[in-house]
């Protein structure tokens, strides 16, 4: 056990994979961000030019070139950068991608790898601040994975690139400079196993990506005021650990989804629909959830900050469901 | 392969393109019968293009192809009952029924799977020549797709990609736009280009581009041969604009036989053609004109052709009662093939 950052925890994952697998290709423009991190992807570059891909600015073509490229055996790493990037390329992702294995009558995989780095990242507005989970779990096909920590990340990219299925994976680019006590040998972190970050008796709070430390902020806070807060962190939106999820709230009796995706068909609208459904005898009180408004992001600081969620915002989240 | 023509070839191809004829007729009378919903997209017309593109390629080669399929995955030599199986959405079919008309693939013989949105088969097609180039080999990947598909924004993308990174990409162009009424007419959407001349987009992009006649086996041969062979020789991406009148059928939205089931005597005896479709039969029909050639050149009697004839119309009427006969898959497979299962990851 090392401290390690994200990025290097990445790295790790990628060099395992050029060394197995001599059909691993990674495309895609600043992997790493363009925060000081990018650096990190230099020696990468270095090693393995031949089969690190700089595209063109032409998102819809080259996720569906690597698309073509996976259907006849290669293992694509495609890194589209900043999440709203994919917009452009969402025909190839949900029409191509997403049901080619399905529409073939399941005669032609697509093991491929999109990466993602979404969320509100300081000043970037409107076109750079998104979080399109919800966009792609109403994609079926697609496993989706929001990993929290470096740890998770090498866990659960090992499993991404190894999967025959199309894997996206969502990044927070506040997270690509975070460090974690992560393991030097490779290992997978299987799919659909959430993480209980903190155990808890009263109330069950779900989070992912960034925005499991701030509930981990937010639940220490609590525990000052004698709330045991439970925070499950999901690690996979599919498959979904429904099941811990479930169990938690049938101890807790209490609900809150804290995310960055938007409320509405979002991530903690779904998670609150799947335990309204399945779990509603174990309900003590109203599901809450704290989730980012219907509303594009603005530049001005004051603004992301109303608009994501905060310590502040997920405890008052907490305060309401015990009330 | 090489450019070597028995007459066995020969053959063979024109009996591809009468496989073809005599499957996509059966398919218009098992819609009027009730036997499939879907829309539907015809090659009737432009047989030739795709029959003589398929003689220019080997085992090994990539293929992708889009709404407009059936033709090209029974000239690359698909079995007719599994294709018309998957056609009418039966289990047995290609793809168990999941595909349907527009996403009927065979991965066995090279396709990809079928993307019906236009532009998508370009890209994916681009893909695939990735992945070979990069396999080291010297085969090849090739896109069919029709005229629309240049309006696109997609396939100027993919062209680009081809040609900076000289991938081996075949792309054919099947401009089947030529008399097409389009929708202010009443009929399927035709072409809308400001480009009128659609050899100066690959042309653009440094891609060696040729047109040829679509209709003519011998011509799209020719040029297809020329294309493959450039992508083999590791000198990137190639182009072919095969150009077809818009067969009288495909110009309404939904397929029709205007001229009822071709009737092969026709193609010698010109008593019955009628002013209204004189010039399908003596000038575009591409069997027609590919039998009338092999029958000049004494590589064939009238009496094969009648005979090739019947025994393609022995083989669709197993192929169509096969399929009908197939159960159609039940409900609760409707969300198989969402994922791959664990065990076969």
């Amino acid at each position: 056990m090392t401290m390690t950052n994200y990025c290097d925890a990445m790295a790790d994952v990628f060099r395992t994979a050029f060394a197995e697998d001599p059909n691993f290709t990674i495309m895609g423009n600043e992997v790493f961000g363009i925060g000081p991190q990018r650096h990190q992807f230099e020696p990468l570059q270095a090693e393995f030019a031949d089969r690190i891909y700089y595209p063109p600015i032409s998102e819809a073509s080259y996720t569906a070139l690597a698309a073509g490229a996976a259907m006849c055996g290669h293992r694509m790493f495609l890194h589209i950068g900043v999440a709203s990037f994919a917009y452009p390329a969402l025909s190839s992702i949900a029409n191509e991608i997403a049901t080619a294995y399905f529409s073939s009558g399941g005669r032609i995989k697509v093991p491929m790898v999109i990466h993602l780095n979404h969320g509100i990242v300081m000043g970037t507005g409107s076109q750079h601040s998104e979080s399109p989970q919800p966009i792609f779990w109403n994609t079926p096909g697609l496993e989706l994975v929001v990993p929290s920590c470096a740890y998770d990340a090498k866990g659960l990219m090992r499993t991404a690139i190894k999967s025959d299925n199309p894997t996206v994976i969502f990044t927070h680019g506040l997270l690509y400079g975070t460090e974690d006590e992560v393991p030097d040998e490779d290992y997978e972190i299987p799919f659909g196993v959430a993480a209980i970050k903190r155990g808890g008796a009263d109330v069950t709070l779900v989070a992912t990506s960034l925005t499991v430390s701030v509930a981990l902020e937010a639940a220490e806070k609590l525990a000052a005021d004698g709330i045991d807060v439970e925070v499950i962190d999901p690690r996979t939106l599919v498959p979904l650990d429904k099941e811990s999820i479930l169990s938690s709230v049938a101890k807790t009796g209490r609900l809150v989804i804290a995310d960055e995706a938007r409320l509405s068909c979002g991530v903690a609208s779904e998670i609150s629909a799947i335990v309204a459904e399945e779990g509603f005898k174990h309900l003590r009180a109203p599901i809450v959830r704290a989730a980012r408004p219907d509303a594009p992001v603005s530049a001005a600081p004051e603004h992301e900050a109303a608009v994501k969620p905060t310590p502040d915002k997920i405890m008052d989240a907490v305060y309401k469901v015990l009330n | 392969m090489c450019g070597d023509w028995d007459t066995r070839r020969k053959l063979a191809v024109l009996e591809r393109m009468m496989i073809i004829r005599r499957f996509e007729e059966r398919l218009v009378h098992l819609f009027e019968a009730g036997e499939f919903m879907a829309h539907y997209h015809l090659y009737i017309g432009q047989e030739a293009t795709g029959a003589a593109v398929m003689e220019a390629l080997l085992p090994g080669d990539k293929l992708a192809t889009t709404h407009r399929n059936h033709g090209h995955v029974l000239a690359r030599g698909a079995d007719p009952g599994a294709a018309l199986a998957e056609i009418l959405c039966r289990e047995t079919g290609l793809n168990g029924g999941y595909g349907g008309t527009l996403h009927l693939s065979d991965p066995d013989l090279g396709f990809l799977a079928t993307s019906s949105i236009v532009g998508g088969c370009i890209s994916l097609a681009t893909g695939a020549g990735f992945a070979l180039r990069n396999g080291g080999g010297d085969q090849v990947s090739v896109a069919f797709f029709g005229d629309g598909s240049l309006e696109e924004g997609i396939s100027y993308e993919s062209l680009n990609l081809a040609a900076l990174w000289s991938l081996p990409v075949v792309y054919i162009c099947e401009n089947n736009n030529e008399g097409a009424v389009g929708s202010i007419g009443g009929g399927f959407p035709a072409a809308m280009s400001s480009v009128k001349d659609l050899t100066k987009i690959p042309d653009t992009f440094g891609i060696p581009v040729e047109t040829v006649d679509g209709r003519d086996v011998d011509a799209v041969f020719g040029a297809a041969s020329r294309a493959v062979a450039h992508c083999r020789a590791g000198n990137g991406p190639a182009f072919v604009q095969a150009v077809t009148e818009r067969w009288e059928g495909s110009k309404p939205l939904w397929p029709e036989l205007p001229m009822g089931d071709t009737d092969m005597t026709m193609i010698w005896d010109d008593t019955n053609y009628g002013s209204r479709n004189e010039d399908w039969y003596r000038n575009q029909d591409p069997i027609f004109l590919y039998a009338r050639q092999l029958l000049a050149e004494g590589t064939v009697s009238q009496a094969d052709i009648s005979a090739l004839d019947a025994e393609t119309a022995g083989l669709i009427e197993a192929a169509s009662q096969w399929a009908i006969d197939s159960p159609q898959p039940p409900a609760e497979t409707a969300l198989n093939h969402v994922f791959v299962p664990e065990m076969e990851g």
